[in-house]
Formats: C-alpha cells, sequence, structure tokens
C-alpha cells in the first residue's frame, strides 16, 4: 500500500514504524526536517518538508497514487484541510485523521464527504485514556482490551497463588464456572508463549489470555487470583492531554488527584475538572507525595509526557506504598527495562493505539488490530464473509479450519439475523469459540496471534475468493 | 463642577416620563370620584415643568456619560425619583410629615414595602394605586440596573452577572446593546405583571385590588392597600397565586429573557442560582412547617404549611407581604424568615439583600480556604456553575459583603443609640438594607415603621437606599476620590 503520514510527531513516527515493517510504501510529511532526518535515518522510507494543509506539498508527497492518507499533525484543522484536499483533489480512497478537540468530535456530520471528507477520524489520547481507564476499573488485569463494540473482552491477567484454578487444568474451568463461558487464548510462562490445550496446567506466575464476553470478566479473573480491594483512590501525576482526560473521565467513580507542574495549566485543570484535586507540583517531589498520602492511593499513573519522570516517580510511589502503580513510557527499551519489575503496568502509547490504524492497512476485512506484549503478539477481530465455496472459514467448524501455528480463534460475536417472517431481529450473539462451533457469514471473529509473523496468513484465510466478488 | 450638567438633562426627561405615571392613578381617582385628582394633577403639574425647565436650561450639555457620570445619575435618578414621589402623598395625606412622607417615597421605589402609614384601608384609593405604581417602576428600575447596567459599572462583583447567565451565552451580554436588554426585560416584566394581574383577579380580587397587588409582587415590594396585607384576603387561592410570582420574580430576569428569547425552559435547569433558590425555599418552608406544626402554632400540618410557605417565600424574595404576625411564632421561625431576606433572591431580580451568587461564591471561598489548609499545594478556583470564577470578583463580592455588614453593624448601633431595642432596631435595618420590608418585633409584620421618629425613620430610608444601589453606588459618590477631577 502507499501511504502518506502527514506529521513526524509521536504519533506519526511510530505509524509510520509499524508500517514500514509491513512492507508498505511510505511517505512522511512534517514541517521540521529535523524529525524527518531522524526518521529517514531509521527507516526505509521517504520525506517531504512542507505545510501539510497544502496541495502543493501534498502533490509532492505522491498523494495522486496513494491509497490511504493519515493526517495526524498537531493542528486539528491542518489534519481536517488535508483530508479534504485528498479527496476533491486526489480521490485518496482511505483519509484518517487525528481531531483532539471535543468540539470537533461532538459534530460527527462534519467529517462527511460532502464536508471535510475523513472516513475514519482517530484520537489516540483517547483511546490511551479508555486504556488506562479499563486498568483503574479492573486493578488485577494487565491489559483489557475490547472487541465488537465492546461486547468480548480480552483480558490478560497474572495468575497468583490462591486463585482457585491455579495449578489445574485448564479444561476444570467449565465445571467450576458453569455460567461464565471462556478460552484461555494464551498463556506466557516466563515470557516465552504456550499454546494452551485442555490439559494444560495453570502456574502461579503465567501471563494468562483469556476472551469472555464483557460482563463475566469479573468472574472469571477471580477464579485466577485473590481479588483486591475495589479502587477507591487514584492520583494522576502530569496534568497534559492524557493525564486531563483521565481525570475528567474517572473523576465521577474515583476519588482523584492530579499533580501538575505549571500553574497555568494546574489553574486550567481545576477550571476543567469538578471534583478532582488539582495540586501544582513535581511529580518526583517526595514531600508532595508525602503530603498527599500517596501510601493511601490504590492506583498511582505517571502520564507525563517524560518517560524518566514517570520511570522515577512511579518508583518513588512504588515505594511510598502504592498499591499499583501505571507509567507512560514512549521509549520501548524503557519498557522492556521495567515492566513486571517495581512498575506494574508499562505503557508504550504508541502500542496502546497504534491498533485503531493497523485495522485500515491490513487485508481481509478487519475491525480491529490490538497489539499484546509490545507487538509482539497480536489480537485481531475479522469479518467473515462469503458462503462455503468462495470462503476458507464460512461455514466450517473452528477445528476445520486452516489457521497457521500459533493462531487461536477465541470468540466469534454473530451480528443480528432478521428471520424470513418475522421483523424481530435478535441482539448481538457472543460465541466463545469451541472446536465445533461452526463460523456463519458476517461473523465477527476474534483470532489471537502469538507471533505477528502469521498475521498475514490468518488475514489470507479470512480473504474471500476473487470468483466471489 | 460642568460634568454634573451633563446628568441634569437625563434626570429631566426621566422626571418628565415620571410625572407621566400619575395619569393611571388620576384615572381611578376620577372613575372612583375619591376626591384626590385635582391634588394628583397638581402634583403631575409640578412634577413635569420643574423637569421641563431643567431640561430646557441645561440641554445643551446632553452627551455621552461616563462611568461616574452614570453612578451619579443612578443616585439621583433614586434619591430625587423620591423626592417628587413624595408630593402626592404630602398634598393628599392630611398630617404626614415630609420624612414619613419621603420614607414612604423610597420604600416604594426601593421595593421595599415598608410603610409608616397606618388605616391604608381607608387612604383613596388612587394613592394606594399611586404607592403601587412606585413599586412596580422601582422594580422595573431595579432589574434593568442590575442586569444592563451595574454589570458595566462592576460594582460588588456584579461582573458575574455576565458570567452567571447559564447556557452557551455566558461570556456575551444578552443582546448587544444595554437599551435593546433593557426592553427586552421591560416587556417580559409588563407581561408577567398583565399575567399575575389576572390571576389574581381569578382568585376572587376586585380589579383595582388585582392591580395594585400585581405591581407590588412582580417588583418584590410588598405594599397592599390593606393594614393586614395579604392575610386580609384570607384565602388560600390568593396566597397560591402570589407564591408563584414572588418566586418567578425571584428568579434572574436574565433567565427569564433567554427563556423567552429560545422559548424553552432549559433555560432555567441551566441556571445555578435558581436551582439554589428553590432548593432553600423548600427546605426552609419544610422544616419551618414541622416546626410550626409539632410547637402547635397551628392546629393542622397542612394551615402550618400554608403559612409557613407564604411568609417564607414573601420575606424571602424580600417582597414583604404578610398573612401571619411570624413574631408569635418560635423564635427560630422569625430569625430564620428575616435572615433568608438578606440572601435568598437571585441577583438579576428586583429583590434585595447580598444575593444568593454572591452567597455562593462566599460559601465557595471559604471552602477554599479551608480546602487550603489541607492541601497547600492545590489549585482550587471559586466555580460557580462549573465556570471559574475570577480573583478579582471574590475579592469584589468579599469587599461587599464586609461593607453590607458593616454597615448593618453601624445602623444597628446608631437607632440603638437613638433608644430602640436590640431586636428592633437590627431588624429595622435588616429590614431596610434588604429592601424586605417588614422588621421584628416593633416593626413587625403587625406593626410597621410608625413608631419611629423622625431620625429613626431617615435612617431606614437612607438604608434602603444603599441596600437598593448595592451599597457601593451610593457609597462612592461620599468618597472625595469621585469629586476629583
Amino acid at each position: 500500500m502507499r501511504i502518506v503520514i502527514l506529521g513526524a510527531g509521536q504519533v506519526g513516527s511510530s505509524v509510520a514504524e509499524n508500517l514500514v515493517s509491513e512492507a508498505n510504501d511510505i511517505t512522511v510529511v512534517d514541517t521540521d526536517a529535523g524529525r524527518l532526518r531522524k526518521l529517514q535515518d531509521r527507516l526505509d522510507l521517504r520525506t517531504i518538508v512542507g505545510n501539510a494543509g497544502h496541495p502543493e506539498t501534498l502533490e509532492r508527497a505522491g498523494a495522486r497514487d496513494a491509497d490511504m492518507i493519515l493526517a495526524v499533525t498537531q493542528s486539528d484543522e491542518t489534519n481536517l484541510v488535508a483530508c479534504k484536499l485528498a479527496a476533491t483533489m486526489f480521490n485518496i480512497p482511505t483519509k484518517i485523521a487525528r481531531i483532539r478537540a471535543a468540539d470537533y468530535l461532538s459534530h460527527p456530520e462534519m467529517f462527511s464527504d460532502e464536508n471535510f471528507s475523513v472516513d475514519t477520524v482517530i484520537c489516540p489520547e483517547q483511546v490511551l485514556t479508555d486504556y488506562i481507564a479499563k486498568l483503574i476499573e479492573f486493578p488485577e488485569s494487565l491489559q483489557v482490551l475490547e472487541f465488537a463494540e465492546g461486547r468480548v473482552s480480552l483480558v490478560a491477567v497474572r495468575a497468583f497463588h490462591g486463585g482457585p484454578l491455579v495449578g489445574k487444568e485448564l479444561q476444570t474451568i467449565r465445571k467450576h464456572l458453569p455460567n461464565l463461558d471462556t478460552r484461555v487464548a494464551a498463556i506466557f510462562r516466563q515470557d516465552s508463549p504456550i499454546i494452551p490445550d485442555a490439559t494444560t496446567v495453570i502456574e502461579a506466575g503465567d501471563e494468562v489470555f483469556f476472551i469472555a464476553a464483557t460482563e463475566h470478566i469479573r468472574g472469571i479473573m477471580r477464579e485466577l487470583r485473590r481479588m483486591d480491594k475495589p479502587v477507591k483512590r487514584v492520583m494522576i501525576g502530569g496534568g497534559g492531554n492524557i493525564g486531563r482526560r483521565l481525570a475528567k473521565a474517572i473523576e465521577d467513580r474515583y476519588d482523584v488527584k492530579i499533580i501538575e507542574y505549571s500553574r497555568s495549566g494546574a489553574e486550567k485543570l481545576a477550571a476543567e475538572l469538578k471534583t478532582t484535586l488539582v495540586l501544582v507540583g513535581d511529580v518526583t517531589d517526595e514531600d508532595l507525595l508525602q503530603a498527599e498520602n500517596i501510601g493511601d492511593m490504590d492506583v498511582y499513573c505517571a502520564l507525563t509526557n517524560d518517560d524518566e519522570n514517570n520511570i522515577m516517580s512511579s518508583l518513588l510511589a512504588k515505594r511510598m506504598g502504592v498499591r499499583r502503580v501505571v507509567a507512560l513510557i514512549n521509549r520501548s527499551s524503557y519498557v522492556n527495562l521495567v515492566q513486571a519489575g517495581q512498575i506494574d503496568i508499562a505503557i508504550s502509547p504508541a502500542q496502546a493505539t497504534i491498533g485503531t490504524l493497523l485495522a485500515h492497512v491490513r487485508h481481509g476485512d478487519c475491525v480491529a488490530v490490538h497489539s499484546l506484549r509490545r507487538g509482539a503478539a497480536e489480537a485481531l477481530e475479522l469479518v467473515a464473509h462469503g458462503d462455503a465455496q468462495s470462503s476458507k472459514v464460512v461455514g466450517r467448524r473452528i477445528e476445520e479450519l486452516d489457521l497457521p501455528k500459533g493462531a487461536t480463534i477465541g470468540a466469534v460475536v454473530r451480528p443480528p439475523r432478521a428471520e424470513a417472517g418475522s421483523k424481530k431481529a435478535s441482539g448481538h450473539q457472543v460465541l466463545i469459540a469451541h472446536h465445533d462451533t461452526i463460523i456463519e457469514s458476517d461473523d465477527h471473529v476474534i483470532v489471537f496471534a502469538l507471533n505477528k509473523r502469521i498475521v498475514p496468513k490468518v488475514e489470507k484465510l479470512f480473504q474471500v475468493n476473487i470468483g466471489f466478488l | 463642577m460642568s460634568w454634573l450638567l451633563t446628568i441634569a438633562p437625563v434626570s429631566a426627561l426621566i422626571a418628565m416620563a415620571m410625572s407621566l405615571t400619575h395619569l393611571l392613578p388620576i384615572g381611578v381617582s376620577l372613575a372612583l370620584d375619591d376626591g384626590v385628582a385635582q391634588a394628583l394633577t397638581l402634583s403631575m403639574m409640578v412634577n413635569f415643568s420643574v423637569g421641563a425647565v431643567i431640561w430646557m436650561l441645561t440641554r445643551q450639555h446632553k452627551r455621552e456619560l461616563s462611568l461616574r457620570e452614570g453612578i451619579l445619575l443612578v443616585v439621583t435618578v433614586w434619591a430625587g425619583g423620591a423626592l417628587f414621589a413624595t408630593l402626592p402623598l404630602m398634598l393628599t395625606i392630611p398630617q404626614i410629615s415630609f420624612i414619613d412622607a419621603y420614607f414612604e417615597a423610597i420604600s416604594g421605589l426601593t421595593a421595599t414595602g415598608a410603610t409608616v402609614l397606618t388605616g391604608l384601608d381607608y387612604l383613596p384609593p388612587s394613592i394606594n394605586v399611586w404607592r403601587a405604581v412606585l413599586q412596580w417602576l422601582g422594580g422595573m428600575g431595579v432589574i434593568v440596573l442590575v442586569v444592563a447596567i451595574l454589570p458595566m459599572l462592576g460594582v460588588g462583583g456584579r461582573q458575574i452577572s455576565k458570567s452567571e447567565i447559564p447556557g452557551p451565552m455566558k461570556d456575551e451580554q444578552l443582546t448587544p446593546r444595554v437599551t435593546q436588554t433593557a426592553k427586552g426585560l421591560w416587556l417580559i416584566y409588563a407581561a408577567l405583571t398583565l399575567v399575575c394581574g389576572l390571576a389574581y383577579y381569578k382568585a376572587g380580587m376586585t380589579p383595582l385590588d388585582a392591580m395594585i397587588h400585581s405591581f407590588t409582587t412582580m417588583s418584590l415590594g410588598g405594599f397592599s392597600s390593606y393594614d393586614a396585607s395579604l392575610g386580609h384576603f384570607n384565602s388560600a387561592t390568593v396566597e397560591l397565586v402570589a407564591i408563584t410570582f414572588m418566586v418567578i420574580a425571584g428568579i434572574n430576569f436574565s433567565t427569564h429573557f433567554l427563556a423567552w428569547r429560545s422559548k424553552s425552559l432549559l433555560a432555567y435547569a441551566r441556571d445555578t442560582e435558581a436551582r439554589y433558590f428553590m432548593l432553600v425555599i423548600f427546605a426552609s418552608v419544610t422544616g419551618i412547617a414541622i416546626l410550626l406544626y409539632s410547637s402547635g402554632s397551628y392546629p393542622d400540618f397542612l394551615t402550618a404549611l400554608r403559612f409557613a410557605a407564604f411568609n417564607i417565600i414573601s420575606v424571602g424574595t424580600t417582597t414583604g407581604y404578610a398573612t401571619a404576625d411570624y413574631n408569635q411564632w418560635p423564635v427560630f421561625a422569625p430569625l430564620w424568615i428575616l435572615f433568608l431576606g438578606t440572601f435568598l433572591s437571585c441577583s438579576g431580580s428586583a429583590g434585595g439583600g447580598i444575593k444568593m451568587m454572591r452567597a455562593m461564591i462566599l460559601y465557595r471561598q471559604v471552602y477554599r480556604e479551608i480546602k487550603s489548609l489541607a492541601h497547600p499545594q492545590a489549585v482550587s478556583p471559586v466555580k460557580v456553575a462549573g465556570q471559574v470564577v475570577a480573583d478579582p470578583v471574590v475579592f469584589a463580592v468579599l469587599g461587599f459583603f464586609f461593607v453590607w455588614v458593616a454597615l448593618l453593624v453601624t445602623m444597628t448601633l446608631i437607632l440603638g443609640w437613638t433608644g430602640l431595642d436590640a431586636m428592633t432596631a437590627f431588624s429595622a435595618v435588616v429590614a431596610s438594607l434588604n429592601n424586605i420590608g417588614p422588621g421584628l418585633h416593633q416593626v413587625g409584620p403587625a406593626t410597621n415603621f410608625s413608631i419611629l421618629t423622625d431620625f429613626q425613620t431617615a435612617v431606614c430610608a437612607f438604608a434602603m437606599l444603599l441596600g437598593r444601589l448595592e451599597l457601593f453606588a451610593l457609597l462612592v459618590i461620599f468618597t472625595p476620590a469621585f469629586w476629583r477631577k
């Protein structure tokens, strides 16, 4: 695919990095030549210096033959204009724009074809905020990912001594939880993957990925580890874009304190937030953390835009007695350094948000992609199309599928079907995958790939034969 | 002093306009033949000619007013307008002293409702109409003053009324031009008065009573044509009408304006101040009704509720009608009722006192102080309706409140010095400074201000003017800085 990326900021560069490795032709546009040079040094791509909102720049970037344009500059307005130009002047089929202003997002009609022609609006900050909010809601989990509009969740959780299922074979789950259907998609033991079968035994310390209907998550998690007290108090370090959004999203449910470095920033936060206590200070200031009773906090989230600050303040907070710390870390080398050590969860913003973009680049009808374990593994939501002749999946039992080694099907979400003769459409059906589940056309299938290399094979499996078209 | 002349032609025009308002009582007088039409006509002529002469002499000085001249004009209109308004009273009521007549006129124009007259039932009906007209004009003037003019002058934290306008309008004025805003407000005020009058008539009042009481209800004034106030009618329906319209008039007229223009009730839902206003009324009425019932003041709960509701809302909104001598209730009730009058009514209404908006800001400021003790590094702005109140506004409100308390104490002491008992002195000042009307004890709902000496009456009249002009607008003209070139 020929892809034009506008903006070489954090989002732009990490997207470029991911897409280059998937054999795409990438052109990156930015006004900052230095930033582009750095990118070009590392990756095999073309760069253009110029204003992304100008037709001439887009022309030079090869917009005429591009298959997709990704407008992720700092400015919402530039992104909107670029998408409009891409549509009217260059006929680019897929236009994705990063929009941050809530005011724009609350008027979805302005993205339609006759207006700004944005096919997909993404807001990485929002994705990240939702991601962290989920972790606060399920403090025992390492990662919570949603599929099929939130109907199905994939949860990563570390098994602990004392969980009723720990030390038992997987097949006992069904006896244990007759009403909660779930499937363990993968187990990582000391960082190496195990493909689970019915006789696999869960050990303490295992990182277990299971798929279940979203409302069943809590019940299943209880079987794998002792549940903690529910979260009541949350402290957020850093009142930037993400800290602010997170505080706003959770302040109704939890007791939230937020620390912001600059006074003017803190005043803005205080004006916007309702019940959150806004503090001015340094996130690594031990006295401040002490004065604000960091030891009584259930979760501490270090969300400044500085990796070192986030790491140091998380370590400090952990030592001072916070139950759980979450740190935002951009550099992947740091993530590997601290994850599973003192810091309970290290989030890489790029990994957390790349999925929403990857879904558009993939072959086949791919609805969602989530990176797991820092990009090593992947979970995909694919839609099965066609019939038994044209498709390699429709009309077949799961055990009959020619899935590559390392890929497992976790769940199937069946859209409501209007029965002939009756107007009543039943709701979406969530089917947890068993060996005899038969896949139908239009089913959303959630596939867990232990290894990123097998993803193209999975995608190919779901592609419809040419004859069908 | 030539800048003083610039306000003369405007004042003169207002005087001439006011003289025309005599036409209503003159009409009533002619229709009912109560024998004072001649005196009223004379008053009108004097009024008009004085205005006309001043206007002729000073009209060449007419130009755009500055801030300072604006303040002086406002003071002149109220203090001087009351002077003109005394004329009909002086001419028709035998043996009334000038001070008493001036007190009555000020009480009318400031929509206070305290009276020094006894035997209201036997006054010529047209004089009662005149008193009601004064309150109605006063109320109208006050609403325009507080919604359109004071925010521009920024008196006592009044800037807030720009941001207290709910919804998407919050940082804008209601309309780009003050005159347009004023016209809209007057229209709403007049329309509500008409509806109120019709409702009173339906509830069983005579057309004359309905007119008088609709004038004094919508202005939150509280003059009545009967010594027994609204208790004269002894009708639950009349009281219900009064309660409804006192509550409506107690809400910010900007909100009425927005609701009327957007043709939806959403404006009320967004008005935080109105929400607290309703909440405090509801809680007070319930609480006092329970108190009255349990203390045996009334035999059954519904009667207790009826009297509690009416008198609380009447005094709380600073109207000042009474249907019961609440002085006789358990001591908590009259004190609480008087206390409500000091803060209950919303800013942008004709009500008096420090207003709910300022009370909310004061409360949040106190909360902020306490919070900053527990969290020294916390940033906690004072917020009202989700909007940050800028620190200068908070300081202005604190200053306003301080002056309010200082005046309350000073004037209570002055009245006490002249020989009044503590409760009478205190409640007379509270009732005057907050434009409520009746106080407690000797100036309570069963009696009136006629027991005061001339000096005491003058102090109360001054307090009413102070309260009406939001303290600072009147106090500022007593400072040397104001008169410096």
